[in-house]
């Protein structure tokens, strides 16, 4: 008798637990895909943001910007995109898997030549630097990732990826050009000022004049079969806010 | 794109093939010695042999960098001593596979050297064989089988070894792009044509290696273990 009112007791308790939770606001989760250039800059921008929307709660999804549109192409339920390219945007776009009216680009970027700081490196221009003197040079793989486009831009555009090609390796995203020069396994590589400014380890050599390559503009768009649209509208708005814009020149992508 | 460049397979057949070679013969003697020995820390040992089985690739690609990158622990006297670099070569790709396949072939020969009758040895030593000769003719035939299954993982381990390759030989077009980093570039750039190719490619490798390693096999070694039982 006793073990029957203890259990409908328990299961009274268990349901009054599952009632109360609904009554609280459901968080609103945003999943943002990101090229990983954006890393670092973004974790302070989710900060930002979540203060000012406590109830909309950001899930990074970050990689190369090839990577990501793969995944958006294959289905993968993302509300944002931000690409570190033009074109990896257009291609979905065109697919008519974007909200056309959403789109727009909050940040810009400039390519630089970076070492590792025991090399006691100076100031020099891409033309200038000795290519001679390093084994390997690092950039992004060009096909999948827009840094690594780029540097290709900027390199056969100076005339020099001919001669330097076989010593290039290639990174599955920028950021993992950088460890390659940070941990000093590669002497030299290409990646994105926002990258230079993060890391204590590397040093610049070069920077790159914008004719070199296509101007390295990132979009942003929300993914036309999100479910959060006005969430996503709320984060896109804050990006290129006045608050937006100053935590992004903060990390060199004004 | 087509006739695409065959580079990958001829690197990967190489890699795989050499490191399968290595990782046979250090399994076979490591196992074996293992097997006739008891000593202090034996257990320890063993585990340590194993672990890159139960480790991440990543994690044994970042550990192989840390010991042979340029700043690593072994890494900077090869490069300042013989001004040998050994990451982003092809080198580091075989060394990759040997790693991450060793454990394959060392557990398959360390049972397998288990389940022989000691005392088929012993009695061999008896009648005057030397010991190298009781390993050549009674050890290994006995211990095939299972010395088998472990060349067969082995091969096919090495041939599809993606996350430490990544980290220690990078993907340089033309000196280390394996088959499998060559199906997850081309992945990455939405050249699923190639992707596709390079998959059936090396299914078909795969499959037949391990086919033919099969049939070579029965043909030749174990109908000797045939013969035995009759």
């Amino acid at each position: 008798m006793y073990k029957k009112v203890f259990l409908i007791l328990i299961l009274f308790s268990l349901l009054g637990t599952a009632c109360s939770s609904t009554e609280k606001e459901e968080p609103i989760e945003l999943t943002v895909s990101a090229a990983s250039s954006l890393s670092s800059v973004l974790e302070e921008i989710n900060v930002a943001f979540t203060n000012q929307h406590p109830n909309i709660k950001i899930s990074l999804n970050l990689a190369s910007s090839g990577k990501l549109v793969q995944q958006i192409e294959q289905g993968a339920p993302i509300d944002v995109f931000l690409s570190a390219n033009q074109s990896y945007m257009d291609q979905i776009a065109d697919r008519g898997m974007i909200i056309t009216g959403s789109r727009v680009n909050f940040a810009s970027n400039r390519l630089v030549l970076i070492v590792n700081k025991d090399q006691n490196p100076s100031l020099t221009t891409f033309q200038n630097f000795d290519y001679a003197s390093v084994s390997n040079l690092a950039i992004g793989e060009p096909n999948s990732v827009p840094a690594g486009k780029y540097a290709k831009e900027l390199l056969e555009k100076l005339n020099l990826w001919e001669e330097n090609k076989d010593k290039l390796v290639f990174g599955k995203d920028v950021r993992q050009v950088l460890t390659y020069v940070e941990s000093g396994n590669v002497e030299a590589g290409i990646v994105y000022y926002s990258d230079s400014l993060i890391s204590s380890k590397v040093a610049i050599s070069a920077i790159a004049e914008e004719g070199w390559h296509q101007p390295i503009i990132y979009p942003a768009a929300i993914i036309a079969a999100s479910k959060k649209i006005n969430a996503a509208e709320l984060f896109i708005d804050f990006l290129i806010s006045e608050e937006g814009k100053l935590i992004f020149a903060k990390y060199g992508l004004n | 794109m087509f006739p695409p460049s065959l580079d990958p397979l001829f690197l990967s057949l190489k890699v795989a093939g050499i490191a399968t070679a290595i990782v046979f013969i250090l399994g076979i003697l490591s196992a074996r010695l293992l097997n006739k020995k008891d000593f202090f820390g034996k257990g320890v040992l063993e585990a340590f042999f194993l672990l890159p089985l139960v480790l991440p690739p990543t994690v044994v690609g970042f550990g192989l960098l840390i010991l042979f990158g340029k700043n690593g622990f072994i890494g900077r006297y090869l490069l300042e001593w013989f001004d040998l670099q050994i990451i982003f070569t092809w080198v580091a790709a075989v060394f990759a596979a040997v790693v991450v396949s060793f454990p394959l072939m060392y557990q398959n020969a360390a049972a397998a050297f288990q389940t022989i009758d000691e005392r088929l040895e012993q009695v061999a030593l008896t009648l005057g064989s030397s010991k190298w000769r009781v390993f050549r003719t009674i050890s290994l035939p006995l211990a095939w089988p299972g010395l088998l299954s472990g060349l067969i993982l082995t091969f096919a381990r090495a041939l599809g070894e993606f996350g430490a390759t990544l980290m220690i030989a990078g993907f340089i077009p033309g000196k280390t792009d394996t088959i499998p980093l060559t199906i997850y570039f081309a992945v990455e750039a939405g050249n699923t044509e190639k992707a596709s190719f390079w998959v059936i490619f090396i299914v078909t490798i795969g499959f037949s290696a391990t086919f033919w390693l099969n049939w070579w096999s029965k043909r030749n070694v174990l109908r000797f273990a045939k013969k035995q039982e009759s």
